[in-house]
């Protein structure tokens, strides 16, 4: 650890940070332009939230680390251990144990408290960028707090589809001003946008910080007669039987097979441990299970 | 890019600088500045709370809260105002020694120090431009001590209400209807933090 600096940045890098994060927190949903560096990993695998990690770390920390709701995927794993060897952190995969939770595309399912703060990793901050390439136009859009284009792309979701057929990365707004791309997330965590934690946005390549105060107001954009609706997979878990989480399909084999599992592998342990079992779970090693 | 006024300094001044310039900075910068910005963030989110913030030690009477404030988001990229009741050789001094940071006017500061009417007016600090609010002044406003709240605050980081102190009713009223445009503030006292952002709502207490 005493090879680099305390969670690797420079600290004239870190202020530049801090100083970002603390007026995207004055001004909720404004994305917060800063001057983001090369990290030791590649644009798209999280340098953005990486570098809002960094500047917000204390030694005191306990780091969680969730790859679409996984602790033990390849970006969460290698991410947790850059943090263990250039901050020398405490990490943990137990969202309740965690005080800072770094995530890339998913909020975890148990609610988080006022003293954690989740950091996303965010590929295309800009939520107008897929209907108005230019840089200047958007910003001009978001001064004049102009989003008719942004319904009218949900409107021809309907039109086309009788459904928005938007499923993840949903637009928000926030505290009534500004539309905000909560990140790739599925549209079933929006609701969970309001919660007791601070949430930090960092977009690496696109050199964008934005947050969420803890209570802030955060509305998925909708219609009077299409109204907004949180959607999962209709299934129980496989592994634990919650009917309440966000579930991933898995295909088992070639004729069809196929079973869904929690994606808060987190979650889904602790409710295993709990003594809940699914359809598809090995008989439980010790413990019976209550009827 | 705004140009930076130096205010002249006196030769006798700079020639002699007091021994405090150079003591008083984080021991530990790294952690230090760390856990400082941790209490900054802190009070930030949730405007009208009041959190413990230290490690850094300015001379002449500033607050370690205010010293810390500075040694955390100070540096050469940065211009600070210093009001005139806190102006002094030693403060310039210390402040160019510990961040490097150029004193600046008022206009053109991203930091501006002093106590609350040695700030005034209001109206001179930078606000943002509408494409760009983030280019905001913010105001690390000293208190003598943490006043009795008088202000009801609701918005971005309050569950329902928050009581909290603010220094002219009026004129923060006035600064949260610039939104998404305005000023935010610290105000510090001794070892302690609050903030203000821009984003709350404020009525009079009662």
């Amino acid at each position: 650890m005493s090879d680099y600096n305390f969670a690797y940045l420079d600290e004239q890098t870190k202020r530049m940070i801090r100083r970002a994060i603390l007026k995207g927190l004055a001004i909720p949903g404004y994305q917060v332009p800063f001057a983001s560096r090369e990290m030791p990993m590649p644009y798209g695998w999280g340098t953005g939230g990486v570098q809002v990690s960094a500047a917000t770390l204390t030694p005191d920390d306990t780091f969680k680390v969730i790859d679409q709701g996984a602790d033990d995927t390849t970006n969460a794993v290698s991410i947790r251990k850059f943090f263990e060897r250039t901050a020398g952190v405490a990490t943990t995969e137990e969202t309740e144990k965690a005080s800072i939770i770094q995530t890339r595309h998913r909020i975890p399912e148990a609610a988080l408290r006022e003293d954690q703060i989740l950091v996303y990793q965010v590929p295309i901050p800009e939520p107008l960028r897929f209907l108005e390439p230019r840089e200047t136009e958007t910003r001009k859009m978001h001064s004049l707090e102009e989003y008719g284009l942004m319904h009218v792309k949900l409107y021809e979701d309907i039109s086309q589809h009788g459904q928005i057929a938007t499923s993840y990365a949903y637009p928000v707004k926030v505290q009534d001003r500004y539309v905000m791309d909560p990140s790739p997330i599925p549209k079933f965590d929006n609701p969970k946008l309001e919660m007791a934690a601070i949430q930090l946005f960092g977009a690496g390549r696109e050199q964008r910080i934005y947050a969420v105060p803890p209570y802030t107001k955060v509305v998925s954009l909708d219609f009077e007669d299409y109204p907004f609706e949180a959607s999962k997979a209709d299934h129980a878990c496989d592994l634990c039987a919650a009917r309440d989480s966000y579930l991933d399909e898995v295909i088992m084999d070639d004729a069809g097979g196929r079973m869904f599992v929690c994606s808060d592998t987190d979650y889904c342990r602790s409710r295993r441990e709990a003594g809940h079992s699914g359809a598809l779970a090995s008989p439980a090693p010790a413990q019976e299970v209550p009827a | 890019m705004p140009e930076l006024t130096q205010p002249e300094l006196t030769q006798p001044e700079l020639a002699q600088p007091s021994a405090d310039v150079y003591s008083g900075g984080f021991a530990d910068p790294a952690v230090a500045s760390a856990h400082a910005f941790r209490a900054a963030m802190d009070v930030m989110a949730r405007p009208g709370t009041w959190r413990p913030l230290t490690g850094g030690q300015a001379p002449e009477g500033l607050s370690i809260a205010a010293a810390s404030l500075l040694l955390t988001l100070c540096d050469p990229d940065t211009g600070v105002y210093l009001a005139p009741d806190v102006d002094s050789a030693t403060l310039r001094g210390w402040l160019a020694f510990h961040t490097g940071a150029p004193v600046v006017a008022a206009g053109d500061a991203d930091f501006a120090l002093g106590g609350w009417a040695a700030l005034m007016p209001l109206d001179q600090y930078r606000i943002g431009s509408s494409e760009y609010p983030d280019r905001s002044a913010t105001l690390v406003v000293e208190l003598p001590r943490i006043p009795a709240p008088n202000a009801r605050l609701s918005g971005p980081g309050i569950k329902e209400t928050a009581q909290a102190w603010v220094p002219d009713l009026a004129l923060m009223q006035r600064n949260a209807m610039l939104y998404p445009l305005g000023v935010d503030f610290f105000f510090t006292c001794g070892s302690e933090v609050a903030a203000l952002p821009r984003s709350s709502q404020i009525t009079a207490e009662g």
